[in-house]
Parts: C-alpha cells; structure tokens; sequence
C-alpha cells in the first residue's frame, strides 16, 4: 500500500498494535474509538469471541480530515494475540506502516512478551521485512495496576526493547499514554514519508 | 400561494439574514407605514420565497381583513398577459389596484418586459399613492436588473434594500433541527451535524441532503450514521476541512486528546510534505470544492520536481476566471447552458470558447434565402426599378444605408424574389449568417419556442444574424409577443447596424394591427412600393424568361405579349410558360401567329393579319374587355325594330 498517493491526494497509515493475548492492544482502540469526535467516528469494527477476545482483528478508521490539501486517514489494526491466530496475525501486519508493541507490564506475563516480540520478527521477515527498519513503538501497558504485580520499565526495556526504539508506559484502560503512544508512532510514520514519497511499498 | 409551513416560526434567523428578517417582520406588522417596497435580494434557494409568504400570513394574522396577495412573477406576466389578450385591462389594474399587501416574487424577471414595466410603475404608483405595502424579491438588487425603466429601478430602489446571504455553519444546523422537528423525524445529532458541515451552497440543497438521510432510514429501516452522510449526499457541498467552525467548540471537552493528537498529526505532516506539493494539494482541495476540475494540479503533484508553482497557480487562476467569465456569457444567451460541465474543467477552454460560440449562433441557424432567388434572376425595369436599386444599394452597403429596407406591394410582384436575392448577395459578399424567413414561420418558431420553453435560445439564435430579412410582415398583425419580440430583436440588431429588410403587401402606415412603435421602425428606413409589372417590365420578363429557356421571341411578339395585360410577374411568367409549352407541343417554333392562336384563339379569324406597324391596340386584344360573339344578333334587331 502506497502511504502517501499524490494522485488522489491521499495519506493513508496502516498502523498495527502487536502482542501478547490480553495485553490491552484492544483497550487501546477502544479509549482512542472514545475520544473521536462523533463527526469523525467511522465504525470500529470488532469481530471478538464470547469472553470478548479479538478473535480475528480489531480494525479503526480514523479519518484526520484534509492536512494540507491531504485526505488524511489512519487505520488501526490490532491482532489476535492468542499464539494460535499466527496466520491472522501475519495477514493483518502486511503492509503495515507502523507497528505499535503493546507490552503487559504485569511481571508474569514477561515470557509472554518476548514470545510476542519474536513473533513478530519473525512475521516482519516473513514478509520480507526487516524488523530494524519497520517504525515500531513500545508501549508498556497496565502501568495502574499495583507496583508488587508490575515489572519496572528498565527490566521492560531489557527484553523487549533492546533496539531501544520510543517507549511509553500507558494505562489503556484510562488512557494515560495511549495517545503518547499514537502520536509517537504516526510521527515515525509520517517522517518517512519525505524518505518514501510517492514510492509505493 | 402563501403555503401554511412558511412562517416566521418556521424561518431560522442567522447573522446572513437577520436584517432582512427583521424588516419583514417590521412590515408584516405594520403594512405600507415603514419600508416601502421593501426589496429582498439573494441568490436562489435562500428562502427569499418563504420570507415573502411570511409577511403574507403573518399580516393576515394580525389583520384578517387585510387583502394579500402573494404572486410569483410568471403568475402576474400571465396575467397580464391574459387580460391583454381579453381586452381586459381595466379589470386587471382593479384587482390588483385594491391589494392591501402586494408580494411579488422573482422580479428579476422585469428585463426586457418594457410593457410589464409600465404596467408595474402604475401599479406601483397607485398603491404607494393610497399608502398600500409592496414587498419584492429578486436574485439581484433592482440597479442590477438590466434593461428596465430607470423610473421603475428607482421606485424598486425607493423603500429599504436588504439582501440574504448563505447560512452559516450554526444555522445551518439550526436548519436542518428545525426540519427534523417540522417533519417529525429522528436524525442522530452528529449526522445532522456532518450534513450542516458539508457547505452546502443554499438551504433547498440542505434539505436535498437531510431529505436523502431520512429517505435512507424509512426505506432501510435503520439509523443512519455520520459516516454514511458523505456518500448520501452524493459528494455534495465540501468536505469537512480540518479547520471546521466546530473543532474549537468541541476540542476542549471530549475530543480534547484527539483535537491535540490531531494538530500534532498535522504539522508532522506539514512537515514531511514538501511545500509545493502541499500549496498545490490545498489548491486542488480548494478548486475542487468550488466545482472545478484540477487534472493540470493533479498532473503537477506527480511531478518529481518542484515545478513553478506560483505561476502554475496564477495560470489556472485565471483559467477559471476565463471559464467563469463564458459561463456567465453562455447564460445570457442560453441560461440552460448554466453549470454545463464543460465550463467545470479550465483545461477544456476551447470546448467552452466553442459552446458559447455555437449557442451564440443559436444551435440551428436561422432559415436562410433560398438560392433559387437571384438578384441576376431579378428583372428590374420601370415599375420595380426603384425597389432594385434600393436593394442593389443595401448589398453595396448593408446597413448603412438604408436600414431597414420595406418592400411593399400586391402579391406576386416579385417582393419574395427581391428579399431572397438581396440574401444571397449578402451572403455571397461575406455576411455570415442572414436569416431570410416568411413572417408566419418566424412566428411558429416563436410559438414553437414558447411551447418547449426554448425562447431564449431562439431569440439568441436571430439576434446573433448579421441580416435579418423577413418576407410578409404583415402577418404581424394582430399579434402580441412576436410583435415584442421583432420589436427588440430589431432595436438590436439596428443598434448594431445589421441591415433589415422587410416585405409586406401594404404600406407600413397602412398595416392596421401593428403596434405603432413598431410602425415607426417600419417606417424609419425607406419604404419602396413594386407595382403590378406595366408594359416594358411585362415585354423585359418575357424577353427574360423565354430566351432563359431558349426560345428566340422576335420584338413583334415580344410587344404583343407585353401588352397583354397582367397584374403580376408570376402572370406572366404563366403565359410565357404556357406558351414556350405550346410551342414545344405543336413542334413549332414561337412566332406571334401561333401566341395569339393559342393565348386568344377565338380572335385569329378576324384578326389574323397584323398591322404593319405599331402594333395592335391593346384593347382589342383584350378578350375580357371585347365581346367577340354576339348571341343571335339577327332575333335581337327585328326585336328592336318591332
């Protein structure tokens, strides 16, 4: 998919929020879905089982209006984090311009986490991209629930952020950093749009 | 026509028509004391029409005894016209000189109707004078409606002017609420927000769009969301820009994560779009929300350099002001050439040129002569020399001299011949388009025109003629509108010195049923007569038409044949006629025994031998004039002896 089409006058990111079952990738969507304006909300599509588990991919178009005579529009995805949705999970990172890593902060869940991280590389490198160059956030979320139950944000850092790429600590059910998050990965993405004008990937 | 749902109630008052509200209300509550004509302006679909039926219910509210009269102007030319046409006039001027409260819609109608105008100012001047109210409205300010009486503007202009202009944003919304409400249907808040930010140019299109939204949710069964409005609306109005009226409002308390995240977005992406492409991106947004298409923007955006955009800019600028500057000609020629697609693209400026240039030629062009009409073809001696000449010299010069030319005279003296042939001439000498017709054809086109609705454009098409050439104008007689309509076609095209040439059976002055400012045009010019052909004109048209068709006539026969009398040219083209046929028949060739066997055969007994010299008294060749057998001469002198 072509990030910027100058034809139609079109931006349009692709940005996938990755990780573990249960991490909150969903809750991220769903706090962001909330503060759209309603003029602006599409419809969030959520195709989830009966415990309310993605079952296949959470999908939000957000639709920016015209930035500089630019349709602006951005399309969040999140995948299945259950480790048998592999096939989904690579469909729906195709063509990504951005991936948001959301990371439990819960200190059981840190295998979790890296099990994730390397899925997702090994996703990337299935579609033949290498996971260095792909714009990646880390989000370190649940930061609110309490201290004892939490891994600190260095350790977070050790296992999966050792690329050291932008990492926000975010409480997605409340919404501290869930924008920081958003506005960090879009500004990755938008950045390389001077890099990759009008080349489509 | 003051319908019930047009009310004040029901009229949302915004900062663009707040004035010409409160004027109204002003004048429904105390008719003929304030503002008087009260005229309202604006461009169509902005409510100037339920404004006016406003006053109207809203002073008969207050004064059920109040005679109101709201009337759309095609009404009120309708009848006048009618009560024209019925001889009716008086009873007219008593109707509406006894209307307490007049409303007239749509006066922008008044150009041209210079009748309707006169009609008017009396009207005007005799309510204004016993202190009744009048209320006008127009999609222009009465100094802008051209071709009317300056009394009239200034009377229109005498009272208080207020113009209405577009919702904005607020009443918008305020709009559609109260349609929502009127009509008794539920519409979510944000969608009816989304189609009140689509910038629709008027209140009608505003109310297209809601209506399709409720349309969409009866048929489907279902609400409609925000989402769906664009797609409904059928990608009308502009879409939503960034710097919407209504961020600022809302930016604070819901959506105050999204509003920052969002202006973030936008210099991130200000940022890493390059300039031009950006100044480009926001022209092309801009253009194509005014309606015009962009393909040279868009082409330019792929470019991989940075082109020379300010003059890229400025060009297509003003292309679109060119485009702009042919539509609005076009519409005055043909207004249903109005929002044609082709003055949407400025790359399709020669299409656009060439749109204007054929409806300025009208689509099909006027009737032109026939090529059978010949000036060479014209035999012009004695009687009908003057009228040769006169049209030798309007060929010489058209226009200049002799404008407009009236030929007059019996029928079947060679008029049409004479009008054809000074067509052609002109054609053959350059003239682009002449228009040659018969006046009862121009009149069925007229009738034509009006029953299609296409007057305008067959009025374009005649005044566009670089000669105007209409044969009978004395079938004018007795009519109305193409009376008005030659009248200012010819004040046209004789403004611009387009030669004119009529023909008619009687003189100007003596065409009864003509409208004398009419008359006097007729008369403006020279008025030539063409006279039953007299002896050398009868001797040069057989001299003429035989030897044309190859049959050497000696000068006896030549003089006996022109003195046969005969009142017309066509008379005698019928006795040559009959005679070269005649002569063809028997195998002979024409002399002046065999035309006076076959044209008086009864005569050639006792008239067989000619005189030597000077020919035969007219006379006694005269076989209607001459009584040849006498019945029973001997019974009738015994009878007298007795």
């Amino acid at each position: 998919m072509s990030i910027v089409n100058y034809a139609t006058r079109e931006i349009t990111c692709k940005i996938v929020y990755y990780g573990a079952g249960r991490s909150g990738k969903t809750t991220n969507l769903q706090y962001i879905y909330a503060q759209v304006p309603p003029d602006r909300k599409g419809n969030m599509v959520s195709l989830a089982t009966q415990t309310d588990r993605t079952l296949f991919f959470d999908f939000l178009p957000l639709d920016l209006g015209t930035i500089s005579g630019f349709t602006t529009r951005f399309q969040l995805y999140t995948v299945p984090g259950q480790v048998y949705y592999q096939a989904t999970r690579k469909l729906v990172l195709q063509g990504a311009d951005g991936v948001v890593f959301v990371a439990d902060s819960q200190s059981r869940q840190l295998d979790e986490n890296i099990e994730s991280m390397q899925d997702l590389h090994g996703n990337l490198a299935e579609h033949g991209i290498d996971a260095r160059t792909v714009p990646l956030v880390v989000q370190y979320n649940k930061r609110d629930l309490p201290q004892e139950l939490l891994s600190t944000i260095d350790e977070l850092q050790d296992v999966v952020n050792f690329r050291g790429v932008p990492d926000f600590p975010a409480d997605a059910l409340h919404g501290p950093g869930v924008f920081e998050t958003l506005r960090g990965i879009s500004e990755i993405v938008l950045k390389r749009l001077s890099a990759t004008q009008s080349t489509p990937r | 026509m003051t319908a019930s749902r047009f009310r004040f109630d029901t009229y949302v008052v915004g900062s663009a028509n707040r004035l010409a509200v409160g004027a109204a209300r002003a004048v429904a509550e105390a008719p003929g004391a304030v503002y008087n004509p009260l005229f309202i302006h604006g461009p169509s679909g902005l409510g100037k029409t339920h404004l006016l039926a406003a006053i109207g219910s809203h002073a008969r509210q207050l004064q059920p005894s109040l005679q109101v009269e709201y009337v759309g102007f095609d009404d009120f030319v309708e009848q006048f016209h009618a009560s024209v046409s019925a001889g009716e006039m008086e009873t007219f001027r008593r109707r509406w000189g006894a209307v307490d409260l007049l409303l007239l819609d749509d006066v922008q109608f008044l150009t041209g109707r210079r009748e309707l105008q006169g009609e008017l100012l009396r009207l005007f001047n005799a309510l204004q004078g016993t202190g009744k109210q009048v209320v006008l409205s127009s999609d222009r300010p009465p100094q802008e409606i051209s071709d009317v009486d300056e009394r009239l503007v200034s009377r229109l202009a005498g009272g208080l002017i207020v113009d209405i202009g577009a919702p904005d944003y607020e009443t918008r919304l305020a709009i559609l609420r109260a349609a929502t409400t009127e009509r008794n249907v539920q519409v979510a808040t944000d969608v009816l927000e989304t189609i009140a930010r689509l910038q629709l140019p008027n209140v009608r299109e505003l109310h297209g769009a809601l209506n399709r939204v409720v349309a969409e949710q009866s048929l489907a069964g279902r609400r409609v969301t925000s989402g769906e409005v664009w797609e409904l609306a059928g990608s009308k109005g502009v879409p939503p820009e960034v710097e919407a009226p209504r961020r600022a409002s809302d930016g604070t308390s819901l959506g105050g994560e999204y509003a920052s995240f969002l202006s973030d977005i936008a210099s991130a992406v200000a940022a890493s779009v390059e300039p031009w492409k950006s100044r480009l991106a926001e022209a092309i947004a801009y253009w194509r929300g005014e309606g015009f298409r962009t393909g040279v923007l868009e082409r330019a955006m792929q470019l991989g350099a940075a082109p020379d955009i300010d003059a890229l800019l400025g060009t297509f600028t003003a292309a679109v002001e060119h485009m702009r500057q042919l539509e609005r000609h076009a519409v005055t020629v043909d207004p249903l050439l109005g929002g044609n697609e082709v003055f949407r693209d400025p790359e399709r400026i020669d299409d656009a040129e060439a749109l204007v240039d054929r409806a300025l030629a009208g689509d099909t062009p006027p009737p032109g002569p026939d090529p059978a009409f010949t000036r060479q073809g014209f035999e012009s001696a004695g009687s009908n020399q003057l009228a040769a000449r006169a049209a030798d010299a309007v060929v010489a010069e058209p226009g200049a001299r002799y404008n407009p030319l009236v030929i007059h005279g019996p029928s079947g003296t060679g008029k049409t011949h004479l009008l054809h042939a000074v067509g052609n001439a002109l054609v053959v000498s350059g003239a682009r388009r002449v228009a040659c017709a018969g006046a009862q054809a121009f009149i069925e086109e007229l009738v034509g025109a009006l029953q299609d609705g296409s007057v305008d454009r067959w009025r374009a098409r005649y005044r566009g003629v670089d000669a105007l050439l209409l044969d009978d104008v004395h079938f004018f007689a007795g009519t109305e509108r193409a009376q008005e309509e030659l009248f200012h076609l010819f004040n046209e095209l004789h403004g611009q010195g387009r030669q004119i040439v009529f023909t008619s059976n009687v003189a100007p002055k003596d065409l009864t049923g003509l409208e004398d400012r009419l008359r006097s045009r007729l008369e403006g010019g020279l008025v030539v007569s063409m006279q039953p052909p007299e002896r050398t004109l009868r001797e040069a048209l057989y001299r003429r038409w035989l030897s044309g068709w190859g049959v050497t006539a000696d000068d006896e026969l030549l003089r006996y044949l022109g003195e046969r009398p005969a009142n017309t040219a066509r008379e005698v083209q019928g006795t040559a006629s009959r005679l070269r046929e005649a002569a063809a028949q028997a195998n002979v060739t024409l002399t002046l025994g065999f035309a006076m066997e076959t044209l008086e055969p009864q005569r050639r007994a006792s008239l067989a031998v000619p005189r030597a010299s000077g020919g035969i008294d007219a006379f006694l060749l005269n076989e209607e004039k001459i009584v040849w057998d006498w019945p029973d001469v001997s019974g009738r002198v015994i009878e007298e002896l007795r």
